[in-house]
């Protein structure tokens, strides 16, 4: 099982949608490594560059509701996993961006607006990891440490465990 | 139990569960484009699992870079033609005969009440106009299900939206969906499927239908939907008249789709359209809607009529009704797209070309265009687009870029002015 966690990216917007994540003009690569130069190119929110040590080096993205609006391309789970991001977490996401997620044997975690308050609370130089056994995630920065049990339906997790649903798919179907 | 249309196809197609809540559906039609796709097929031919699970039961076309514009786009289509081939897959759209897939495949016949559908494409909603299940879906969703013929869905809740009134002259049903969106915002249906009931509906023709349908995962809904009825026979009778006696036969079998009476909503949303005005969007998210009175006279560089929202038949008269006789602006660049070879031969056929290319429109084959500005029809950084697409998304059409969603009468006149505009003050069919 791969380890799930590390430095976050702190993402202060709702409904940040899938052409800000990876750009239409970049869905013409038919590899994933291809789209890795181009995560979140055209987000707009303020103060934040891609080319950044934050983003650059990050491992966990925490953000607001609705992430992963819009399209249903699989370059925006593919343009993390090439940049090591291997977990999202936001207060809620569109549909087919966390089934995407999921399919691929990441983690797209949905917490409720107030705990991801308290996660905003440790922006600047915060890591979270993951406990994927016990359902758990903890993040650490200079202002301390924090644990949350997390929500992951059974089917989700076997997803995970599976490596993601063509091979749950495949042995199952 | 009462139930809805979507929970009737869930019942009727359910595999398994592996998990509470999960369920595993069997695919009526998997639907295939050049973007998504050959991820898919690559990852098949990898595993060394390159087959389909049916070949009649996928469509495969090529449709948002076409022609092929570079190395790249090229070899998205060869991956696509050779494996099409290779697959035996016989609906398969390609140069010459390809359009815009969420117009050529429901235009082809390949959808019925009651099927499921998905596609690597997040505007397979619109087929739920045929009162089908259909759902956008990533590569690895869309490659399960060209591998096994399932796809897993958490069942969808159901919001329905009843639409009543008299429409005005001037306003479309893109401006009742703009107006939806507006009240459900761009989440207000996550995990839900839309339902589309009212006297507004029931009298729109299914080119109508599937422009309210094609935007609600706008507002995040899984599928849209609108209930069979006599129109979606019409629609459907030169594909199905040898299963039935006639017409009444088949309406009586698409019936049984139909949301029960005394079902179970999450939510009811009303719309009287009487008085509406027609809706623009402002900003980057396909929520911010405002009146068109609102934004008149904002300066436009570009206006796109097209797209699997407003590129039918019916977009294009209605926008022909108003270039007719006139030439659009000198500040505007004029696109159109009609949405598929059928639809460009039919209003070549009308003379609506003629009136397009005599106003000064730029018309293009039937391709997805400029709508993602990954072909043709791209905004320099600054420039503002009037378009009858789905998405007002930052950078959506080029970085840099502002695009406000309209219906084709408002893009018609606004490309006359080069400045947003009222159809409402062109009269009816467009005359001043």
């Amino acid at each position: 099982m791969k380890e799930f966690g590390g430095k976050v990216l702190f993402l202060d917007r709702s409904d940040i949608n899938t052409d800000e994540i990876i750009p239409a003009k970049y869905l013409t690569e038919i590899s994933k490594e291809a789209l890795k130069p181009h995560m979140l190119e055209d987000l707009k929110l303020e103060g934040f560059d891609p080319r950044s040590p934050e983003a650059k080096e990050a491992g966990v993205i925490v953000t607001r509701a609705n992430f992963g609006c819009g399209s249903s391309r699989e370059h925006a789970p593919w343009v993390f996993e090439v940049n090591d991001i291997n977990v999202v977490i936001a207060s809620s996401y569109a549909r087919i961006f966390r089934q995407n997620m999921f399919n691929c044997g990441m983690l797209a975690i949905e917490l409720p607006g107030e705990t991801i308050e308290k996660l905003f609370a440790h922006r600047g130089g915060a890591k979270i990891s993951v406990d994927f056994k016990n359902d758990r995630l903890t993040i650490e920065s200079a202002k301390g440490k924090e644990t949350f049990d997390y929500p992951i339906s059974g089917f989700d997790k076997a997803l995970v465990e599976a490596g993601g649903w063509v091979d749950f798919a495949d042995a199952k179907y | 139990m009462a139930m809805t249309l979507s929970e009737k196809v869930f019942r009727a197609h359910l595999r398994d569960e592996p998990f509470p809540g999960t369920k595993v559906l069997g695919i009526d039609v998997v639907m295939c484009h050049e973007i998504t796709t050959p991820i898919a097929i690559n990852d098949l031919v990898a595993r060394g699992k390159d087959r389909v699970f049916d070949p009649a039961k996928i469509k495969v076309v090529i449709d948002h870079v076409t022609p092929a514009k570079d190395t790249k786009t090229a070899q998205q289509g060869k991956i696509l033609r050779d494996w099409a081939r290779r697959q035996g897959i016989r609906d398969f759209f390609d140069i010459g005969r390809n359009g815009v897939c969420h117009a050529i495949f429901p235009e082809s016949g390949f959808i019925r009440p009651g099927y499921t559908v998905i596609m690597g494409d997040s505007h397979t909603c619109t087929h739920g106009a045929f009162g089908a299940f259909a759902a956008g879906v990533g590569t690895t969703d869309l490659e399960v299900g060209i591998l096994k013929g399932v796809c897993a869905f958490r069942e969808p809740r159901t919001i329905r939206v009843n639409i009543n009134g008299r429409m005005p002259e001037g306003v479309h049903a893109k401006d009742v969906i703009l107006r939806v969106i507006k009240e459900l915002t761009v989440n207000g249906a996550t995990d839900c499927v839309i339902e589309f009931h009212g006297e507004v509906v029931n009298a729109m023709s299914m080119e109508g239908r599937m422009t309210l349908c094609n935007m609600a995962i706008e507002a995040g809904g899984t599928s849209g939907v609108c209930m069979p009825d006599e129109v979606t026979v019409d629609y459907l009778w030169p594909f199905i008249s040898s299963g039935y006696k006639d017409k009444k036969e088949a309406l009586k079998d698409f019936e049984k789709w139909r949301s029960d009476e005394g079902c179970q909503y999450v939510k009811v949303l009303d719309i009287d359209v009487t008085g509406m005005s027609p809706q623009v969007t402002v900003g980057y998210k396909p929520d911010q809607v405002k009146d068109v009175s609102e934004v008149e006279g904002t300066a436009v560089d570009q206006v796109y009529i097209g797209s699997c929202t407003n590129g039918r038949i019916e977009d294009l008269r209605v926008a022909a009704s108003y270039l007719k006789g006139r030439t659009i602006a000198p500040t505007v660049r004029g696109v159109v797209s009609p949405a598929t070879p059928r639809v460009f031969r039919q209003a070549d056929e009308e003379g609506l070309i003629r009136i397009f290319m005599d106003a000064g429109f730029c018309v293009t084959n039937p391709t997805c265009g400029a709508c993602l500005g990954m072909s043709n029809g791209v905004l320099a950084p600054g420039e503002v687009c009037a378009s009858t697409t789905n998405r007002n998304f930052n950078g959506r059409m080029g970085k840099g870029g502002m695009v406000h969603l309209m219906s084709p009468a408002v893009a018609a006149v606004t490309a006359i002015e080069g400045r947003i505009a009222d159809p409402r003050k062109y009269g009816k069919g467009g005359v001043k």
